[in-house]
């Protein structure tokens, strides 16, 4: 009838300013909450089942070698200005403890998430870009030069590498037979392959590439000879370097030292008597801190944990029990309502 | 009308070193040039192109958040307590600047844009004797322009000379003041005589000497000296800027004032900026906010040194250690700073911009509306502050205006008594139904009709074909005696300019029944009566004022007899008449009687045939009069009073004010929504209790009325005790006393008080009595009289007055209040309330100016509040409930993190994270959820008002609601810590690497918690459009798709150090584990809260608080009380209804008293009582419905799904 002229300032009529957009408008009620919390409960029930099994059944094997008490066979070791101190600890397994077997060294009350610890690094450095070799990032301070030379690598955290090594001997017939231990491929893959790069051999010579800098102040030897019995596993691509500057979340960690997988071993470590020498470098008692290793072997659902299925069992059953309150005062408080209308 | 306090807040009034006195010569640009005089060029734009950033980015960082901001930028630059980088926070603070900029951008460009069309606007100059075109901007003080009918005056004017005789001119006033009529400036003689002869004006060199620019659109001093006399100027002489030249062929005048400093500009003070009280809440809760933050920075502050002492000294070996920490006071001392820029995200940078879009959004949403579009005039409404959204929905004081706000401001001639005979459609109960089916007349025997016009009783139309003198006498009147101009566009297409719109419905009246009046001179009048040409001479006009409440004229017939023909309010003209006339006087007395009851505005005619002699003497005298100096007023109204005596009655016409459409309902809808209406009206008492019982303000069966209008204190005093008394009754005095004591703690208590009075009264008070009863002594009574009544209606109240009615209320009851109006005289109001609301499309623009929304028609006030109000507060609430809860949960996680890191400000997330979380990774799915989400559809919100009670009563965000919010949100960053925490003591992979370090412990955390607040945003979710599904959905996919990308080795390769996260995600993320834990920590998050949730819609009244548990009691009481009488009739007439019928009568008669007032129609009753009768079934309904209060959402929103078991729920 009218012209649209007329109605040049009419909004326009679409679901969207008009607000009328389609919708879905899903709603707590009785008869989704109820059957959810249940489902949820049973559920939860189920994996916490599933883990706390599974959990049981790892194995995990810890000792404790800090030396605080007298009677430790580390406690001549654990002086601060013993040098180059060898301990031993004997333990037997009296029966097959299951492979793949992993052994850790685990440190206490040590503050790898301490901020100005987690900086001090240069990502430039460890990512082989020679420049920063001689020119490390001011984040490394104190740990940037020592005797005005630039060290490579810089920083807290290479500086307080952890230097403890240890050897693994199972007696058979009163005789010491070293269990090797597989240091290979236990840093993640992409640390090992992107994160960290050595630099680029100058002249063929690796060891030239870091020419003109110096070792962290705590190492005894220099990045580029980490590892004597193989070149490559030396630099920045050294795997107990690698899995010491993955820094851990918690006070309380393990690393990972290596795998026992080799020869004899891939089944596990057979019952027995073994004895775990250990060169004792790592000073703790100075800040209260202890020190351990630690033998496990995996699940689906990676190491030892009862955390994980114990809170999964008391969620799954407060789900449940909540699904029976909520039955109940929903009966109770709600059907009155709905005979009234 | 003016409002003369309105200078109080003009910014510009004052400054030092203003000029005294302005000189202003004509035609001398050089002469005028001396003085730093504005030139017409204004400017309202903030900014240029290259003032833009220095100036935006200093009012920004004026901002509290913005500098806080800054200053913590600043604070990450230091290296010692850098815990995090610096672009942390510059990207969203560029960010939010950059929007904020933009949106300031555009709206200056705007500016900018309405400024050039204004500017460049043309009009005519006079230089160097020539006419000559030139913009608007282009002129200056002292220049001679000329403008033509329908132009409007460029600059504040002096009128030199026009077009019309004596050097008069019309102009319209709206944009100025918003009054549509004519008003009549007239030049000085020896400036007139310059008429228009362009030679003679060039060579006009008067100086003008006269007042600084001020803000008085209704003052103006000055002298002209020309020729070496002096003439006083005043008002009369000025077109100010904003006029519009009417009925003026062309006129001269000379610039006096212009650009910014005429007074239309100078009125345009900035106008003062509202803000909501979720914006105060917000600001005090973030001030909480950061209390918080610097407690908990004081808290690790002291756990770092005391670590640092126990526990990190022993560490210097590992740790860093160096000099500059050695002392463990200070480095508790960097830590506190260092935590206070980690923490900082518990106040959410994104919270202002994020509100602001919010609010922008939903002003577009009212803008949109097609409901609130009124075709017939092509206006939507519209939003004019993007900020007060949210307070619609809380609204609980409505004052309103009248005329052209409740009525359309349309007189229509409805009815009419001719020597005792009345004419006009009846409204009678009966024959009112079939009377919407009685034709309209046809009046196509006149070619000149006004076809807009209509008359429903044709028996008038036959009186006047039938040619009965006293009938053609009565519509001679009507077209001879009034003020009204017309104006002849083309041949019979009259068109009539009336200073008032009662006149104009009356001469409109007379041209359709054949009495056209279609031209004045000043001496003459000619009209068409049926179709013949007929010239009367105009011999004087006695005019109309307040005393007179008459005007008459004088004039001679074709034939030479003199006649005088006067209208006037009955009263008078009944005391003037000649003592023949009782019988007529009587019947047309009752026939008044008859139209005041139906709303009706009404007007006495009567004539009188002058005797020749006595006339010619009495002109004399006039003359003699007029010319006289002094107490020329009293001596003229003496005259016009000798000659207005032994009149003869013609009969009385009968005006209806028509209601805007729709009124009455949304006025009641309102009520039932709680919101008190109170009506502030310049009008008259009659006519404003007449309007009150046409929109159902007023009812017959109304307890009582009270109408105060005493003259003294005293009397004021004792009235509105009287009245308090009456309602209350004596026993509860006491509730009343303690109110008084316990004002401001005892909301709560307040509103149950109120409620449990049951009497429905009525307050009418009148303007002088409110200017006592707004004095300090009285304004508590005042205010718990006024509570107490269903309805409060102000009558002849000023325009101060209206703003201090609501300063009263917004003073004393915490409550938000929003002012209605249309014209100029309630711009005051709407400037004092909380939200001021602009009828488009009447009158002037002024009060839309003024308003912060404004649209057509008052109905759309409902959907406004009950709807776009309801809507906004709920989904603000939600939005910020949801912010708050959301940057807790994401921050404190630190605060835990700190007790496990020797406090020392190590970031739990990655920085990236830290950046993108409150930006990218949460802000859309919440804005959705804040644009789009609706609790209860449209139509629930309009047929169950009573929704709208949580909005008032503020429960949907106030501090408690913060508390649980923020607690949610602590709880939930606990367990996001703890519960990886435990799980992440021993973690290995399934391969027997180790993943509980550093990063994957982060990147399990950052998961979680963006998939616990995705849940939990699904779950505050009511309303899932499509948006919200792509928000949220896209929300999680884009987190996952960036931490891939940021952790992939590509990014890192090309920027090693600022990635150093490379291989995290695919490491930790593809363990079994850390999805068990993510699960944990996800369930355990949410289902408390959906417990909660559940068991609060079954168990809620032992959840809900106690104020409203208060509430709640009364309420069931209520409804037991109520259900007695469920039937519609039993519940409407529950109380005062046999008063009604023995003594209704006496009500009325005893509220009359004081005038004559409505005696209310059957009609009217019966019309409306249906509906009524629904809306109070309704309302019944809705309070049984209440005893499930907050559950009363939810009941709906599933009875949606079934219609049949809704109706079943609400009419049992």
């Amino acid at each position: 009838m009218k012209s649209e002229g007329e109605f040049v300032n009419q909004p326009d009529n679409t679901a969207f300013t008009q607000q009328r957009l389609p919708a879905w408008q899903p709603m707590l009620s009785a008869g989704i909450v109820i059957p959810l919390f249940t489902l949820i409960g049973l559920a939860f029930i189920g994996i916490g089942v599933a883990l706390f099994i599974t959990s049981q059944n790892i194995k995990v094997q810890e000792l404790d070698y800090t030396g605080t008490a007298t009677s430790s066979p580390c406690f001549q070791c654990s002086g601060l200005s013993i040098q180059n101190c060898t301990c031993e600890r004997n333990f037997s397994l009296s029966e097959l403890f299951e492979g793949p077997v992993f052994f850790y060294y685990g440190l206490s009350n040590y503050y790898q998430n301490y901020r100005q610890y987690g900086v001090s690094k240069d990502d430039y450095q460890l990512s082989g870009d020679t420049t920063y070799f001689l020119k490390p990032q001011s984040y490394c301070s104190p740990y940037q030069y020592s005797n005005n030379k630039p060290i490579v690598p810089c920083g807290s955290i290479a500086n307080s590498m952890f230097n403890d090594t240890f050897r693994l001997y199972l007696l058979v017939n009163g005789s010491r037979k070293q269990v090797p231990f597989d240091g290979k491929g236990i840093a993640w893959w992409t640390d090992y392959n992107i994160k960290y790069r050595n630099p680029s051999p100058v002249n063929g010579s690796f060891a030239a590439a870091f020419d003109g800098t110096t070792k962290p102040v705590n190492w005894q030897k220099s990045a580029y000879e980490l590892d004597p019995t193989d070149q490559a596993n030396n630099g920045f691509l050294n795997q107990d370097f690698l899995v010491w500057m993955r820094r851990a979340a918690l006070p309380n960690f393990r690393k990972l030292y290596g795998r026992i997988t080799g020869g004899d071993y891939s089944q596990g470590l057979p019952a027995g008597n073994y004895t775990l020498q250990i060169s004792y470098n790592y000073p703790v008692l100075s800040f209260g801190g202890t020190k351990k290793v630690v033998f496990s072997n995996v699940s689906w659902m990676g190491g030892k944990n009862q955390f994980l299925g114990i809170a999964y069992l008391v969620i799954g059953s407060l789900c449940v029990v909540m699904a029976i309150v909520m039955l109940i005062v929903y009966a109770k408080y709600k059907f009155p309502d709905n005979d009234d209308a | 009308m003016l409002v003369p306090w309105r200078g109080f807040w003009n910014p510009r009034s004052k400054a030092p070193g203003q000029e005294e006195e302005r000189h202003v010569k004509a035609n001398d640009r050089d002469y005028n040039e001396r003085f730093t005089y504005a030139d017409n060029h204004i400017k309202t734009a903030k900014y240029t192109f290259y003032t833009f950033l220095p100036i935006n980015l200093f009012e920004q960082f004026q901002r509290f958040a913005n500098a806080y901001f800054l200053v913590l930028l600043i604070l990450q630059l230091i290296p010692e307590i850098s815990s995090l980088s610096w672009f942390t926070t510059i990207v969203p603070l560029v960010l939010v600047l950059t929007i904020t900029a933009v949106k300031d951008a555009t709206d200056d460009y705007f500016r900018h844009k309405s400024d050039q069309q204004v500017n460049t606007r043309q009009s005519q100059v006079l230089i160097k004797g020539k006419i000559q075109k030139e913009k608007w901007m282009n002129v200056r003080v002292g220049d001679i322009i000329k403008l033509e009918n329908n132009q409007f005056v460029a600059a504040d004017v002096l009128l030199l000379s026009s077009s019309e005789p004596y050097g008069l001119c019309y102009i319209e006033t709206a944009e100025l003041d918003g009054e549509t009529n004519l008003k009549v400036r007239q030049a000085l003689t020896v400036t007139s005589d310059l008429g228009a002869d362009v030679a003679k004006l060039a060579d006009f060199n008067g100086e003008v000497v006269c007042e600084p620019p001020n803000n008085k659109l209704d003052k103006f001093i000055g002298t002209l000296y020309w020729k070496d006399n002096k003439y006083s100027l005043d008002n009369e002489k000025m077109l100010l800027r904003g006029c519009m030249l009417r009925n003026t062929e062309w006129c001269f005048g000379m610039v006096i004032f212009a650009g910014l400093q005429t007074k239309l500009m100078q009125n345009c003070g900035r106008t003062k900026f509202k803000r909501t009280s979720i914006d105060r809440l917000m600001n005090t809760l973030v001030l909480w906010i950061f209390g918080f933050l610097i407690c908990m920075g004081i808290i690790l502050a002291i756990g770092n040194t005391i670590w640092e002492q126990r526990v990190g000294r022993n560490f210097w070996a590992y740790l860093l250690w160096d000099e500059l920490l050695s002392s463990a006071v200070f480095s508790g001392f960097l830590t506190f700073w260092s935590y206070i820029i980690i923490l900082n995200t518990v106040v959410p940078i994104s919270l202002y911009v994020s509100v602001e879009v919010l609010r922008l959004g939903h002003s577009y949403f009212i803008n949109w509306d097609r409901k609130m579009y009124y075709s017939r005039k092509d206006t939507p409404a519209e939003a004019r502050t993007t900020t007060l959204n949210e307070e619609l929905g809380q609204v609980e004081f409505i004052f309103s205006d009248k005329t052209g706000t409740l009525t359309q401001n349309i007189m229509v001639f409805s009815k009419c008594s001719i020597n005792g005979n009345t004419y006009g459609e009846n409204m009678l109960p009966i024959i009112f139904i079939d009377s919407q089916k009685t034709p309209c007349v046809d009046f196509s025997f006149n070619p000149l009709m006004d076809r807009k016009f209509r008359f429903h009783d044709s028996s008038l139309v036959e009186a006047i074909k039938l040619e009965e003198p006293l009938v053609q006498e009565f519509f001679r009147l009507l077209a001879l005696c009034h003020t009204v101009m017309p104006e002849e566009r083309s041949e019979g297409e009259l068109v009539y300019q009336a200073q008032s719109p009662d006149e104009g419905a009356l001469v409109t009246a007379a041209r359709n029944f054949g009495f056209v009046f279609r031209a004045r001179t000043p001496e003459t009048i000619t009209l068409y009566e049926m179709g013949q040409p007929v010239t009367y001479q105009l011999l004087a006009i006695l005019d109309f004022n307040n005393v007179r409440k008459r005007m008459s004229v004088i004039v001679r017939n074709p034939k030479g007899q003199l006649k005088l023909y006067s209208k006037g309010a009955d009263t008078i003209i009944f005391d003037r008449l000649e003592p023949a006339n009782e019988e007529l006087m009587y019947t047309t007395s009752e026939h008044l009687n008859e139209f005041a009851g139906e709303g009706l505005r009404t007007l006495a005619l009567a004539y009188k045939d002058l005797d020749e002699d006595m006339f010619d003497e009495w002109m004399k005298k006039l003359l003699f009069a007029s010319a006289a100096l002094e107490n020329r007023e009293e001596r003229l109204g003496a005259l016009y009073e000798e000659v207005e005596q032994g009149l003869m009655l013609l009969g009385a016409t009968a005006i209806e004010d028509k209601l805007q459409e729709g009124v009455p309902e949304t006025i009641s809808c309102l009520t039932l929504a709680n919101i008190k209406i109170w009506v502030l009206t310049g009008d008259k008492l009659e006519t404003a209790m007449n309007i009150g019982y046409s929109c159902n303000m007023l009812r017959d069966d109304m307890n009582e009325v009270f109408i105060i209008s005493s003259h003294t204190m005293l009397e004021v005093q004792q009235e509105l005790k009287n009245a308090k008394e009456r309602i209350m009754g004596p026993s509860r005095e006491r509730f009343s006393s303690s109110q008084d004591v316990g004002k401001t703690d005892m909301y709560a208590s307040d509103s149950v008080f109120e409620e449990t009075i049951i009497a429905e009264c009525a307050l009418i008070i009148n303007g002088h009595s409110l200017a006592h009863a707004l004095e300090a002594d009285l304004e508590q009574i005042l205010l718990d009289v006024a509570c107490l009544c269903k309805t409060v209606i102000c009558c002849r109240v000023t325009p101060l007055q209206k703003a201090q009615v609501v300063e009263l209320v917004k003073r004393h009851k915490r409550a938000v209040t929003l002012a209605i109006g249309d014209g100029a005289n309630d711009v005051s109001m709407i400037k004092t309330a909380h939200i001021g609301v602009g009828i488009s499309g009447q009158e002037g623009m002024q009060a839309v100016l003024a308003s912060d929304y404004s649209f057509a028609q008052f109905r759309y006030l409902q959907r406004l509040l009950l709807v776009h109000g309801r809507w906004s507060y709920h989904r603000m609430c939600n939005f910020l409930c949801y912010f708050f809860y959301k940057n807790f949960a994401f921050t404190l996680v630190h605060f835990w993190f700190g007790f496990l890191c020797g406090f020392s400000a190590q970031t739990v997330y990655d920085q990236w994270f830290i950046t993108l979380f409150n930006i990218v990774y949460t802000s859309l799915p919440v804005l959705a959820m804040g644009v789009f989400d609706q609790d209860v559809n449209e139509q629930y919100s309009l047929r169950y008002p009573n929704l709208y009670r949580p909005g008032q009563l503020n429960l949907l965000f106030n501090k408690r609601k913060f508390f649980t919010c923020t607690l949610q949100g602590v709880c939930t960053s606990f367990i996001l810590f703890f519960i990886p925490y435990g799980a992440f003591l021993c973690a290995v992979r399934d391969d027997g690497s180790h993943i509980s370090d550093q990063q994957s412990f982060a990147v399990t955390i950052a998961t979680s918690l963006v998939i616990v607040v995705s849940v939990q945003i699904g779950l505050d979710t009511n309303y899932w459009t499509a948006v919200n599904h792509f928000f949220i959905w896209g929300s999680l996919a884009v987190y996952f798709a960036i931490l891939f990308a940021m952790n992939s080795d590509g990014i890192f390769r090309i920027f090693p150090s600022q990635f150093p996260f490379v291989g995290t995600a695919r490491n930790a993320l593809n363990q079994k584990s850390v999805w068990l834990v993510i699960l944990l920590t996800t369930v355990v998050c949410i289902m408390p809260v959906v417990a909660m949730r559940f068991l609060k819609t079954d168990l809620h009244p032992t959840q809900t608080d106690k104020a409203s548990i208060r509430i709640k009691i009364t309420n069931l009481r209520r409804v037991r009380r109520t259900s007695s009488r469920r039937s519609a009739y039993a519940f409407a007439h529950q109380q005062g209804y046999g008063e009604l019928i023995t003594s209704g009568k006496n009500m009325k008669v005893h509220t009359s008293s004081t005038s004559a007032v409505p005696s209310s129609s059957p009609g009217r009753t019966h019309s409306s009582g249906n509906w009524i009768e629904n809306m109070l079934k309704k309302r019944g309904a809705v309070e049984a419905e209440e005893t499930m209060d907050s559950g009363v959402t939810e009941h709906i929103r599933a009875d949606e799904r079934s219609e049949d078991s809704l109706e079943t729920l609400y009419t049992h």
